[in-house]
């Protein structure tokens, strides 16, 4: 592969990454990053939606949606955004490692990126499994009981404000929103890590610390953009009214 | 439509309903729908006709027979202009028009008479005040402005009166209105015109324009002996409401006295016209709509009453004037079998013995 | 009549030895190809296929509706027979139509670029297609789906046991093949223009498909949620919809229409920007007023996204909300209105000939002001209370996607087929082909205004007596419709062999795609070319001619 780019390029004087319907290197990146930008467009406005939902339901139904975001785990929720953050940074150094053909610092900041994406959907599986035995999984299985009844904590007093019945049932509309917005950015996570396999073994075989690191620079934008949907989810989901 | 000599249009309607090409027109705002749709249907005959008689007159004087070569011409702001702001100005007319036509259609007035409507795959029930219950039928009286309230069961409904241009989604979980004054006695369609599964096409009826004696007397003749409001007061009894909603001072809920049509403030602040659609949300999600200085204890009914429950009980409160009767039979609602989930029991146990 | 028909000597000429078809053979060169062209031309077999299917579900509608009776099908089939309908043709025709087969061939070649700018993204978008239209063809044949092609809630979430999920997906998938392929334009139109290609020396067709692709950029992945969440209900059962668990089934009708009103614009813009260039070019002139014709369909998108519930306008949305979106409607109309009359205007002392092309391009200009014109009388909220839900609607929109979007479509094909295929197609029939589908299509669907106007409701398989003759008119007028589509296919297949050899440029048309030879190469063009002339540059041609410079670049 690396002879016949050589080869090639020899052969038409471009360099081996450029295609053929392009004019310039200059011009290939240029679209490269535009299409991506573009692409995150189409993806903030599927989010939009979800966000559009939860605007609407948590407006008429407040005091579930209280009650809902106090059930997860906020230090959990506030571990993870952390380690998402910290990934985000890792990224941002694979990127400059990239740019400056440092070639062990981009493997070592895409190993490290991933290590931490998969703690982040790790301590997700914990926080999901939870739900789970909560009976907060919509569906056939949820119970708003503990809602109407909440548990009592050690000195005998209930842990949150008991809802009405009629308001209990609304909890489950909070977590459809839950399950659906963090899973979706589940989804999200798990395609990026897929893609960061991909790229970890490019990377090892020096592929892009040629001088080309476009593919790593818009990777890079695409987990970035996925940390800050995050960064919404969290305070929206999680810190509803917490005191 | 006032404006169109009455002869001139007495002719174009029966022109075009013998010839069947709009419906009849059986209510008053028919004309007006009707006018409207003459109207639209005459700037769009013309439009069409500007457009055609240009491009087939280009089309004989510049055929390249006639004009081998063709002149390249930019463009005329001038022209532009004139055909972006005479649409413009013809469809803003027809805005203004139509939205007028909208609010009346959709603006019930004061004193309409109500008849309820449940949708449900695949019939449409009719209650009337009275009692009278229709299966895919609608018996009205001309000349009194009648209004619907309507409601679905199960999925999205549609409820069709071609004849009087009046047509309103019933939709699950929510009332929505729509009003009409029938004009002509006879018989018209009814079509549900919202898809709706299986039996969406033979979710027809027929509506009956009646004269008002003869109205009065069908009604006689098919009340089912208990009007709605009673059928209310016999749930609001069986499900102890009274129980909290008993109008003496120290009651648990409020009074419900002449509470329709009445402005009232939420435990949230908010103010809040009681009509039907806050009754019925109230029973089913009483926590959302607690009165202030109340306290949010009143159980919901989610799943407990039907529709047309909710409908005899919503109209029972809509006449209620005076707690006379509920603090009568408030009484006995206590003497009834214990039992762990009934819903006003579990508020008498909690404090009040009586 | 005279002809604007200038092909090379037929006795000598030939089609190109080297083109883009012949360039590599084998199955799998052109399955795995990044050739915008093949990729076009793999998108033109697959939507006809679809369009078939569609269009024999179309059959089995119109058959039924001949008699008062649901006495041909269960209504359940029919019901599933409507639903398919919708979806095969909105999602697996309309929307992929021109974009894909005429705007994936010709957009690069227009702007002077090789290729769009992500070749092997536009070989996936086809194949997200494939497999979307596959598995809706498999959720149809295994039992298909009866909820209308709107997926209306809570009946799709509740009440319904087909094969909704399965639906949905193939949608969903569609859906980033829609997006892939507005992205590439996008990109393409933006950052691959040849030297001296300003935004204002585009053809009108790029500026239509760049407005459309925006669209589908901003639009698609919001009726892609609006599945997700329809299917998570569907099996899980999520409250999102559901009125007893505190949801609300109108929050799904604001998230579908927020995506298919713009569709309906995505469907139309490409079909108006191959009017723009048939136009011109069968009246040897440029486009009457380029600058407003190019903003209208800017217009026409940004617009497009403000106006979703005027399909909401009687299930319960506000007064006010209903007046605001009535306001926003009428703004929508009067772009489409000021192409109408530039593309009149544009035939002014022009040169005029009515080759097929024309016919179409004529077809479309008058279909469309009428189906145009009946959106106002539904865009108006008042008339749409008595309006709406019937068959004026049905009337409406296959007025302007079949009247129009398809005759533009058919135009289109017509127009670059000799581009695309080095071969003119037989020039009688085809006329004739386009009067039997203009007269056809006015006799299926102008009754369904009237009985729009009587009353009759929509996706109803059995209907009061009163309304049969209407009906029968139409299905009568379905069948000569009918007659009109398969001719194009028949005759198109066989000029592959036995049409006349086209040449470069047989209808002696400007823009870079006629500067080159037909087929034209893979790459194009042999060198990128420097533009210094106007767009609809008549004059320039002219002199081109006069000097006998055949090829540019």
């Amino acid at each position: 592969m690396d002879s016949h780019a050589t080869a090639h390029s020899e052969a038409h004087e471009h360099p081996a990454h450029l295609r053929h319907h392009f004019m310039d290197a200059a011009q290939q990146k240029e679209s490269a990053t535009f299409g991506m930008w573009l692409f995150l467009l189409t993806e903030i406005m599927f989010f939009g939606g979800l966000f559009t939902a939860y605007l609407v339901y948590r407006n008429w139904y407040y005091p579930a949606f209280v009650a809902g975001s106090h059930t997860l785990d906020i230090k959990l929720g506030m571990f993870n955004t952390l380690l998402l953050i910290t990934s985000s940074f890792t990224m941002a150094m694979g990127v400059w490692c990239s740019e400056t053909r440092r070639k062990s610092g981009l493997v070592w900041s895409l190993i490290a990126t991933i290590i931490l994406g998969i703690g982040f959907l790790g301590i997700k599986t914990i926080e999901y499994k939870e739900k789970f035995e909560l009976h907060h999984v919509p569906g056939t299985s949820f119970s708003a009981a503990s809602f109407v009844n909440p548990p009592l904590d050690a000195q005998g007093k209930p842990k949150d404000t008991p809802l009405a019945p009629d308001m209990a049932i609304h909890t489950e509309v909070y977590f459809s929103l839950y399950f659906a917005m963090t899973g979706m950015h589940a989804v999200h996570m798990i395609l990026g890590i897929g893609i960061l396999f991909a790229l970890l073994y490019k990377s090892a075989k020096g592929q892009y610390t040629t001088g080309h690191n476009t593919t790593i620079e818009l990777f890079g934008l695409y987990w970035h953009f996925v940390d800050i949907v995050w960064i919404f989810l969290f305070p929206l989901l999680y810190l509803i009214s917490r005191h | 439509m006032d404006h169109i000599s009455p002869v001139l249009w007495q002719f174009l309607v029966k022109w075009m309903t013998t010839f069947a090409i709009i419906p009849p027109e059986a209510s008053t705002i028919a004309p007006r729908m009707d006018a409207l749709l003459v109207f639209m249907t005459l700037v769009s005959i013309i439009g069409l006709t500007i457009v055609a008689l240009l491009v087939t007159t280009f089309s004989v004087l510049y055929r390249k027979d006639r004009n081998p070569q063709a002149t390249q011409i930019e463009g005329s702001t001038l022209l532009e202009a004139t055909w972006t702001i005479i649409p413009l100005g013809l469809f803003l007319i027809m805005f203004v028009w139509g939205s007028v036509l909208y609010f009346r259609i959709f603006t019930p007035p004061a004193n309409a008479m109500n008849i309820y409507v449940v949708g449900k795959q695949w019939m449409w029930k009719a209650e009337h005040p009275g009692g009278q219950h229709e299966i895919n039928s609608l018996h009205v009286p001309t000349g009194q402005p009648v209004q619907l309230t309507l409601i679905s069961q199960d999925v999205f409904h549609s409820f069709s009166i071609p004849a009087f241009r009046v047509k309103r989604e019933a939709i699950p979980g929510r009332y929505t209105t729509v009003w009409f004054e029938a004009t002509k006695t006879g018989t018209y369609h009814l079509f549900c015109t919202q898809y709706c599964g299986t039996a969406h096409s033979a979710m027809i009826g027929e509506v009956v324009v009646q004269t008002p004696e003869d109205y009065k007397a069908w009604l006689a003749s098919s009340t089912s002996g208990i009007s709605l409001a009673q059928n209310g007061e016999r749930l609001f009894s069986s499900l102890s409401c009274g129980a909290c909603h008993n109008g003496q001072p120290d009651a648990r809920g409020p009074n419900l006295a002449n509470v329709y049509g009445s402005r009232l403030t939420l435990t949230t602040g908010q103010p809040v016209l009681v009509d039907e659609a806050y009754l019925r949300q109230a029973i089913l999600n009483p926590s959302a709509h607690i009165t202030q200085g109340f306290a949010p204890i009143m159980p919901t009914y989610q799943g407990q009453i039907s529709e047309e429950g909710l409908i005899s009980l919503v109209e029972y409160i809509k006449g209620l004037n005076s707690n006379y009767r509920i603090q009568q039979t408030t009484n006995t609602s206590d003497l009834l079998p214990e039992g762990p989930d009934k819903p006003g029991k579990a508020s008498a146990a909690q404090g009040v013995t009586k | 009549m005279s002809t604007n028909v200038l092909l090379p000597d037929q006795t000598t000429a030939r089609v190109p030895k080297q083109n883009y078809i012949t360039k590599e053979n084998g199955l799998m060169s052109w399955l795995l190809t990044g050739d915008h062209k093949r990729i076009a031309i793999l998108y033109l077999i697959s939507l006809t296929f679809f369009f078939f299917i569609g269009g024999a579900l179309a059959a089995l509608i119109r058959l039924e509706l001949l008699t008062p009776q649901s006495d041909l099908m269960a209504s359940d089939t029919y019901n599933k027979v409507f639903t398919m309908h919708g979806i095969v043709m909105i999602f697996f025709f309309l929307v992929p139509s021109v974009p894909a087969t005429l705007g994936n061939f010709l957009i690069p070649i227009m702007v002077g670029a090789r290729d769009l700018a992500f070749p092997k993204i536009n070989l996936l978008s086809w194949y997200l297609y494939m497999a979307g239209g596959l598995l809706a063809l498999y959720a149809m044949i295994t039992g298909g789906v009866d909820t209308g092609w709107t997926f209306t809630t809570p009946l799709s979430t509740h009440y319904v046991n087909t094969n909704v999920v399965t639906t949905g997906l193939a949608a969903f998938i569609a859906g980033f093949s829609s997006i892939f392929t507005g992205l590439n334009f996008i990109v393409t139109i933006h950052r691959m223009r040849a030297p001296g290609m300003t935004w204002f020396k585009l053809p009108l067709f790029c500026w239509a498909n760049y407005a459309a692709a925006v669209l589908m950029v901003l639009g698609t992945p919001v009726v892609a949620i609006a599945i997700v969440l329809v299917a998570l209900e569907r099996t899980i059962g999520i409250g999102v919809f559901d009125p007893t668990k505190g949801g609300d089934p109108l929050l799904f009708q604001h998230l579908f229409w927020f995506y298919s009103h713009p569709a309906v614009y995505i469907m139309i813009l490409p079909g108006m920007g191959v009017v723009s260039e048939v136009i011109s070019t069968f009246a040897r002139k440029r486009v009457f007023g380029y600058s407003a014709v190019a903003f209208s369909s800017v217009a026409i998108a940004v617009f497009g996204f403000f106006v979703w519930a005027h399909h909401m306008f009687i299930m319960g949305i506000s007064n006010y909300a209903a007046l605001v979106f009535s306001l926003l409607t009428m703004l929508v109309a009067v772009p489409s209105a000021i192409k109408i009359f530039n593309w009149t205007f544009t035939l002014y002392k022009g040169s005029i000939t009515f080759e097929t092309p024309m016919l179409y391009a004529f077809g479309f200009m008058g279909l469309f002001t009428i189906g145009g014109l009946t959106g106002v009388f539904l865009g108006v909220s008042g008339t749409d209370i008595h309006l709406t839900e019937t068959y004026f609607i049905v009337a409406h929109f296959h007025f302007v996607m079949v009247g129009g979007m398809l005759m533009a479509f058919l135009s289109g094909i017509h127009f670059w087929w000799p581009k695309m295929t080095g071969r003119m197609y037989p020039e009688k029939l085809s006329q004739l082909a386009a009067v039997v589908t203009f007269i056809g299509f006015n006799f299926t669907f102008f009754p369904q205004f009237l009985l729009g106007m009587l009353g009759m409701p929509r996706r109803y398989a059995s209907y009061p007596p009163e309304f049969q003759v209407l009906n029968v008119f139409s299905t009568a007028g379905a069948s000569i419709l009918g007659v009109g589509y398969l001719l194009p296919v028949l005759y198109l297949i066989w000029s592959l062999k036995y049409g006349q050899v086209a040449g470069d440029n047989p209808w002696q048309a400007t823009g870079l795609e006629w500067q080159i030879q037909s087929p034209p190469l893979t790459e194009n063009f042999t060198e990128i070319p420097v533009v210094t002339q106007d767009v609809y540059d008549y004059e320039w041609l002219e002199r081109q001619k006069e000097h006998e410079v055949t090829h540019v670049g």
